[in-house]
């Protein structure tokens, strides 16, 4: 009994302490995609590369998608990876800045990535240096169920008057028009972001994010006014503050909600509850200032090698794979998104050739509101977008709060 | 030779003089260290951060008294301490409820190990689980709330999602646990009841009420201050259930002090280590007023007794 015990102990430690020490052709990731789709996706990803390199063996700790945000900063300190899944934009600030991520600016330069995936070189870059290899971007735009519009006879808004008028419309026929979950605060950021980008554009949106505008600006002002067009009336969801967002998607799911201002990513899990594409429908979000040039929000996914990384020169080996054409169609096939590589092939889902069309016409790309803005000021002002959106009657509050922190944030 | 022998017999005797002082200390050597290099060398280190300006990454900067300045200021940080001091209150409820679950538990019939068990039961699962149950139970489209509230067509309130009840809400969800941990120190207490007494009381005609305040609860003295001690402990540290039911939301509305620590440090949008060792060095200083109080109580105690 004892013995057996025993053996066991050192089974386990032994295990472990393989696990820690990687032998020199191993290479290790760090991945948070948890979910079915990416984690099938970055399956396929790592099979290639090791049939390409048969002398790398590839080791990849999955990591669960919220969980991966905390941990990552222990292990880039401590144990650090070859390879580590992250964020383009801001959300990679703080990593560059610590001098915990490597400069790849050599790897853009030597598979002359700067020019294949120069759409996303300027989410790359800080202080004039590539930091990472970006590898997947997704649209946002509004998902509607297509047959209860069908239904009621509401034509796909083009405009904000039509949003409105479609809105009003739902509403009276007790359908509610826009489902949301706000408990984790970034999907009311979304709407921000759009409500912002239709309102002012993209520059507003960027000098917003970087502290040059006031929250109280008249230009912000008009946003909120836009807003509450939607709040007052009532047109999103009740108690959307208790929900995730994936609860939101039940409502629309079973008819009681219309519309849902969402990432692509919500496509999949709302397919498996059975709504089929008959049902299920996308259009960009509505035109509210004709004059303003049409940006569009498209966050990008992005893998970096960390400065304490063992094994760099096979994790050069991976980013340069994963930047190829070949991969990239391949990985964003599956995860039902878009690749970054300009002569990639896109997939032939109805919504992400929808997202590509949109994408290629729009005037810049956002990446969102709390990848843009620093974390502080992100937490501060999705916590007032959800407080707004449940209290519209404190906006004048919410906006002078986001005034202080935004003083203290930039200073 | 001499000189050696001499040597050790001196040393023999200074530790036969002073065997009994020494050996004390010798024992809780092991444990003072693991105390000085986990309890109290934290404590210094978190009163230093807080001092500086820290990302947990980079370079520290110093920045005196600004942190203690910027959180005089901060709103989020006076709806904490608010709740912290509803929490402080309403935990206090598990005390007399264990008492009273003990008991009526307290009798013998048959079965009533499982009955004790089942009521043990919430303390025994994770915090992580309860939260978890109770968020499910107050969701406003499938809970168990919402299916009461539909047997009169009323709608129900989205507990979890208005910034009025959301505290309640989740202490409601801590005391669960905490009536059954509060129950089973009363349980054990019971059964050091002296039976002579409660003869003796019922002799000269003491009967429900009068016989619990007069001769059961003097005897249950070292119970009721342990649960009280471990509720206000509870209280005050209360954490996993906000960051299971809400996250500190709807917007900031349910944080207590220790979560906002955290927010502040470690989660996702934090990274403010020296802000979050200031809210840190001020829980602390609020833990230490009660534990004084605690400590100082007990000394009387140990006085009276000898």
């Amino acid at each position: 009994m004892l013995t057996t015990l025993r053996k066991a102990t050192l089974a386990t430690l032994t295990a472990a302490m393989l696990a820690g020490t990687a032998w020199a052709g191993d290479l290790v990731i760090n991945y948070d995609g948890s979910d079915p789709a990416p984690k099938k996706a970055f399956e396929q990803v790592i099979a290639d590369f090791e049939k390409a390199n048969p002398d790398i063996k590839v080791k990849w700790n999955l990591f669960d998608h919220e969980g991966y945000k905390t941990s990552i900063r222990n292990f880039l300190t401590a144990e650090a990876p070859d390879v580590a899944s992250w964020y383009a934009g801001n959300r990679m600030a703080p990593f560059v800045n610590a001098g915990l991520f490597e400069d790849v600016s050599d790897v853009w330069a030597d598979n002359g990535l700067n020019d294949s995936l120069a759409s996303a070189a300027g989410a790359m870059t800080i202080d004039g240096k590539k930091w990472g290899v970006p590898y997947t971007y997704y649209q946002w735009g509004i998902y509607y169920r297509k047959d209860i519009f069908e239904k009621l006879d509401i034509a796909v808004p083009k405009t904000w008057s039509d949003f409105l008028a479609a809105a009003a419309k739902l509403k009276e026929n007790d359908v509610t028009p826009i489902t949301i979950g706000t408990k984790y605060l970034w999907t009311a950021a979304g709407v921000f972001d759009y409500l912002n980008l239709r309102t002012n554009g993209y520059n507003v949106h960027n000098d917003l994010t970087a502290g040059k505008i006031k929250y109280t600006d008249s230009r912000i002002q008009t946003v909120f006014d836009r807003w509450d067009e939607l709040v007052k009336p009532g047109y999103f969801i009740e108690n959307h503050a208790a929900m995730s967002w994936q609860e939101a998607l039940a409502p629309m799911v079973q008819g009681k909600a219309a519309m849902y201002v969402m990432g692509n990513f919500a496509v999949a899990p709302l397919r498996e509850a059975g709504l089929t594409d008959d049902q299920l429908g996308f259009f960009q979000f509505p035109i509210i200032n004709p004059d303003i040039a049409v940006a569009e929000e498209a966050p990008t996914d992005t893998f970096h090698i960390p400065a304490n990384a063992k094994n760099k020169e096979d994790a050069r080996k991976f980013l340069a794979f994963l930047a190829e054409k070949d991969t990239q169609s391949m990985v964003n096939e599956t995860l039902g998104q878009l690749p970054i590589h300009k002569d990639a092939t896109v997939s032939d889902d109805k919504f992400i050739k929808a997202g590509f069309e949109m994408l290629s016409n729009a005037s810049n790309l956002a990446q969102f509101y709390d990848r843009d803005a620093p974390a502080e000021m992100a937490k501060a002002g999705m916590e007032g977008f959800q407080e707004y959106m449940v209290k519209p009657e404190r906006r004048a509050k919410i906006l002078e709060r986001l005034d202080k922190v935004q003083e203290k944030v930039y200073k | 030779m001499l000189s050696v022998l001499r040597n050790s017999t001196e040393r023999q005797h200074y530790w036969k003089q002073n065997r009994l002082s020494i050996m004390p200390w010798l024992f809780l050597a092991p444990g003072l260290f693991m105390f000085m290099l986990y309890v109290i060398m934290p404590i210094f280190q978190s009163i230093i951060v807080s001092f500086y300006q820290w990302d947990g990454l980079g370079e520290k900067t110093f920045i005196g008294l600004a942190n203690y300045a910027e959180l005089w200021e901060d709103d989020n940080f006076y709806t904490s301490l608010k709740n912290n001091f509803i929490w402080l209150v309403l935990y206090m409820l598990a005390v007399p409820a264990g008492l009273f679950i003990a008991l009526f538990l307290n009798q013998t019939v048959w079965g009533i190990r499982l009955y004790k068990s089942l009521f043990f039961f919430p303390f025994v699962i994770s915090q992580v689980v309860v939260g978890l149950v109770f968020s499910w139970f107050y969701d406003p489209s499938n809970g168990i709330l919402a299916l009461i509230y539909s047997l009169w067509d009323g709608k129900p309130p989205a507990i979890l999602a208005d910034e009025r009840y959301v505290t309640y809400g989740i202490i409601a969800a801590g005391l669960w646990p905490q009536i059954a941990y509060c129950m089973i120190l009363y349980l054990t207490g019971l059964n050091n009841v002296a039976p002579d007494q409660i003869e003796a009381g019922r002799l000269d005609g003491a009967r429900s009420w009068r016989m619990l305040w007069y001769i059961i609860l003097p005897q249950l003295r070292p119970a009721t201050f342990i649960a009280v001690v471990v509720t206000v402990i509870g209280a005050l540290r209360s954490f996993d259930l906000i960051s299971i039911m809400t996250q500190g939301g709807p917007y900031g509305s349910s944080k207590v002090l220790a979560y906002y620590m955290y927010e502040t440090s470690l989660s996702e949008y934090g990274y403010r280590m020296g802000y979050g060792a200031t809210i840190a060095t001020i829980l602390f200083l609020i833990m230490m007023v009660y534990i004084s109080f605690f400590l100082w109580r007990m000394y009387q105690q140990e006085k009276g007794g000898r």
